[in-house]
């Protein structure tokens, strides 16, 4: 199987050798490629990191490291609808915890984890900054604020098709 | 640009900033201004929709020359949210849905309000906005006029409340070290967390001779329960350009950067374009004003790392690293990023400059309190009925806080504490409710100001809990550098679960405690300094909490699972609906007798009380 085919369409490829080519040599620019290489196929692939450091002319270990370090960046792919919980303060005093406890029962998954048909990934994040929505979930960047646990069934099945 | 052309935009534009404001209607021809929030909070409720909606009906009712629409930063009442202003008459409708917009466009034809939308209080409809009692005490600097300005032109709404008239004021009339003086003479003090005064941080900077210097915005909001940065940011964007050139003069710095969290889209789209439109109209870029003076911005954008607000740690991240906090000294202002000297100012900091300089040193100075200058804005969040953002003088109280612009407490429960700070902070107890918002006040009770997170909790959280879940928090967020606060801070959240499970003795409380301080006094940067706050400030003034946890393995507030159980009383008629509900079989009895529950097996999930349709499972 040709490389371009593991890692995604030939438009996304495409795509990110021009980001590659942009900031060829330029090291310090390696969080913006990141940024951009998530944002052109959902996630990292592994194959990138790389292609990057070689174009970046940074250390491949460097690459890595820095996207383990921030959790935005993901070596795995996203889901169809990927929900995200805010477990900030004013959520968690809310009872954003019951909420995503109901969420994770709901789809039978742990944070992280894939549904197995690939619809579903549940992840949480530190503060949406919709604190007076508390508690407060984002689905694939939409929010939904002041969820409650009775909500949950509703929501979740808005989305199966 | 120069001062004609600045006074040509704000002469087109001040007639319809006049009369939103003053409510003068000399000069527009038009009758109403409807106003849509468009923060992140009454998007999330579907603003936008309510905006098309209202653009919609309006033109289908042929009023396009009556009634005119626009977007508008965040008023702050976000839980009300969508929130709607009706400006000449200063009206706030609240919660409106797309299904409230054809009777309130029908209502503006006939010049009246719709009764139902408007805030309400002790049952009466408040037909002025600033009569609301969440308004009432409101002063606003860091957020002010943000609820006049519509977002699609907000540069020209801008200019026209004699927006970059300071700048002006600046690079054409006062040397750099002036400007340093006016800002060191207002007192004003840093609003991201440590408070240090930001003029000396600018004159530390101003005297050191270099040839490249920075300055930097944080906007990196990572404390939980915070979001001013985000609905300043994202409502008046100009005012931080407007300040981080004024900065740069004073320095002698040429080159801005913004260092923003990625949660934030929105308030990245709209910095952006404001950005753009100021380098468009020269007041960014080379030779602003017709001087020698040059100054560009960029946004760079974070990835979710809360370290990255230590301002060490955010210069390594845009310098393309990990973001791992350095030693200070050498402090940003003689060696920071890419080594050179550079200022590093939190977003609401920045967001008082221009005022400072428009209106003087001393008018500021008589905002506040002796130690502290000027304003605050609050994120009053959690148990607490108007939740939102709100600005203040220093020195109010926090009754007057959580009681009158807050509303209280909902469903009649009892305050418990407020929670301020974020991680690094504390709580503050019922009995210091009269306490005075300020740097010094705060502190003295083991709490701090921090970026101004007011998380309100009520007798239904366990404080133990609380201060379990800042350390998740804290565990998950350290950078992993220096081993106190890697290890540290597992170790403290590893004896507080032991708490929380009915585990632990009270050598594990002394244990606790002598680790919380080790961690303090050991750690590298500030986030694991101040991590054990939570903890030790809970023990302050709910120690009594922890006590019955360990001795009597009870959790007043019925949250610790483990130390809860479920039981069934005589109410119970045997209909066995919970045993069948119960995943784990521990629920047991005799068709029509009382069932029940092998407290043994239970695992706490609470599905039987949910099931029960007689009331008789309760949690002691």
């Amino acid at each position: 199987m040709c490389e371009c085919v593991r890692l995604g369409t030939e438009n996304q490829v495409a795509e990110f050798e021009a980001v590659l080519e942009q900031n060829k040599g330029n090291g310090e620019n390696v969080m913006e490629v990141l940024q951009k290489t998530q944002g052109i196929f959902g996630y990292i692939p592994e194959l990138t990191v790389a292609k990057i450091a070689n174009a970046l002319q940074i250390a491949e270990s460097k690459v890595y490291g820095i996207i383990t370090f921030y959790s935005q960046f993901s070596l795995t792919p996203k889901a169809k609808y990927n929900l995200d919980i805010c477990l900030g303060t004013a959520c968690f005093v809310m009872g954003a915890q019951e909420v995503l406890d109901k969420i994770l029962a709901k789809l039978g998954v742990r944070v992280g984890e894939m549904t197995k048909d690939g619809k579903w990934i549940v992840t949480s994040c530190r503060c949406l900054g919709c604190c007076g929505l508390a508690p407060a979930i984002t689905i694939n960047g939409e929010v939904y604020g002041k969820v409650k646990v009775e909500d949950v069934d509703k929501i979740i099945d808005s989305f199966e098709d | 640009m120069n001062i004609c052309e600045l006074e040509k935009i704000k002469q087109q534009f001040i007639k319809e900033i006049n009369f939103r404001k003053l409510g003068d209607t000399s000069g527009v021809e038009y009758k109403y201004d409807v106003m849509v929030c468009g923060g992140t909070g009454c998007r999330s409720c579907k603003s936008k929709k309510v905006q098309d909606a209202l653009e919609e009906t309006v033109k289908a009712k042929g009023l396009e020359n009556l009634v005119k629409v626009h977007g508008v930063g965040c008023f702050g009442l976000c839980v009300n949210g969508p929130i709607v202003l009706i400006y000449p008459n200063d009206a706030l409708y609240e919660k409106v849905a797309v299904e409230d917009v054809e009777e309130i466009v029908s209502s503006l034809a006939e010049d009246k309000l719709v009764e139902r939308l408007l805030h309400h209080e002790d049952g009466k409809a408040i037909e002025k906005k600033d009569e609301m009692s969440f308004c009432k005490k409101q002063r606003y600097i860091a957020r002010n006029n943000s609820e006049f300005m519509c977002l699609e032109n907000i540069l020209e709404d801008y200019i026209a409340l004699d927006g970059y008239r300071a700048l002006h004021k600046v690079v054409s009339e006062m040397k750099p070290e002036e400007v340093v003086k006016v800002i060191s003479d207002s007192g004003l003090r840093g609003r991201g967390g440590a408070g240090f005064p930001t003029g000396k941080k600018w004159e530390f900077t101003r005297v050191v001779e270099a040839e490249q210097k920075y300055v930097i915005c944080n906007a990196d909001e990572g404390d939980p329960g915070a979001f001013m940065d985000r609905s300043i940011i994202e409502s008046n964007p100009h005012a931080i350009i407007e300040a981080m050139a004024i900065c740069g003069y004073a320095i002698g710095a040429n080159k801005g950067f913004v260092y923003l969290r990625a949660e934030y889209p929105l308030a990245g789209e709209r910095l952006q374009k404001a950005i753009d439109d100021a380098t468009a109209r020269g007041l960014l870029g080379e030779k602003i004003f017709g001087t020698d003076f040059s100054f560009e911005l960029e946004i760079k954008y974070g990835a979710g790392a809360f370290v990255c607000g230590e301002e060490t740690a955010l210069m390594r991240s845009i310098e393309g690293n990990r973001g791992e906090p350095t030693l200070k000294p050498p402090y940003p202002a003689t060696k920071g990023l890419y080594g050179c000297p550079t200022v590093i100012n939190n977003v609401e900091t920045l967001a008082n400059v221009a005022q400072i300089i428009n209106n003087g040193a001393e008018w500021y100075n008589q905002i506040g309190t002796p130690d502290s200058k000027g304003t605050k804005v609050f994120a009053l969040t959690g148990k607490i009925n108007n939740s939102g953002l709100i600005e203040l003088p220093m020195g109010t109280t926090i009754r007057e806080i959580i009681y009158e612009i807050g509303g209280g407490i909902p469903n009649g429960k009892k305050f418990k504490a407020v929670q301020m700070g974020g991680p690094s902070g504390g709580c503050i107890p019922e009995q210091h409710l009269d306490t005075p918002i300020d740097y010094k006040s705060l502190s003295e009770l083991g709490s701090m100001m921090g970026s101004g997170g007011m998380i309100v909790v009520d007798e239904d959280t366990c404080m133990v809990d609380l201060a379990k879940f800042f350390l998740q928090f804290t565990r998950d967020e350290s950078c992993g550098k220096c081993t106190p606060c890697r290890i540290g801070n597992k170790r403290i959240l590893e004896i507080l679960t032991k708490i929380t499970d009915g585990e632990a003795t009270m050598d594990d409380l002394d244990e606790l405690e002598k680790l919380c301080h080790y961690v303090k006094d050991n750690s590298l940067c500030g986030l694991g300094q101040t991590s054990p706050n939570p903890v030790l400030s809970t023990l302050r003034y709910f120690r009594d909490e922890y006590i019955e946890h360990i001795k009597d393995h009870k959790c007043r507030a019925g949250v610790c699972k483990k130390l809860s159980k479920y039981v069934i009383t005589d109410k119970c008629i045997g209909c066995s609906a919970c045993s069948r509900q119960c995943p784990v079989g521990a629920i047991s009895g005799e068709i029509r007798s009382k069932f029940n529950i092998d407290q043994e097996k239970c695992i706490k999930c609470g599905k039987c009380c949910e099931t029960c349709r007689f009331g008789a499972i309760v949690k002691e």
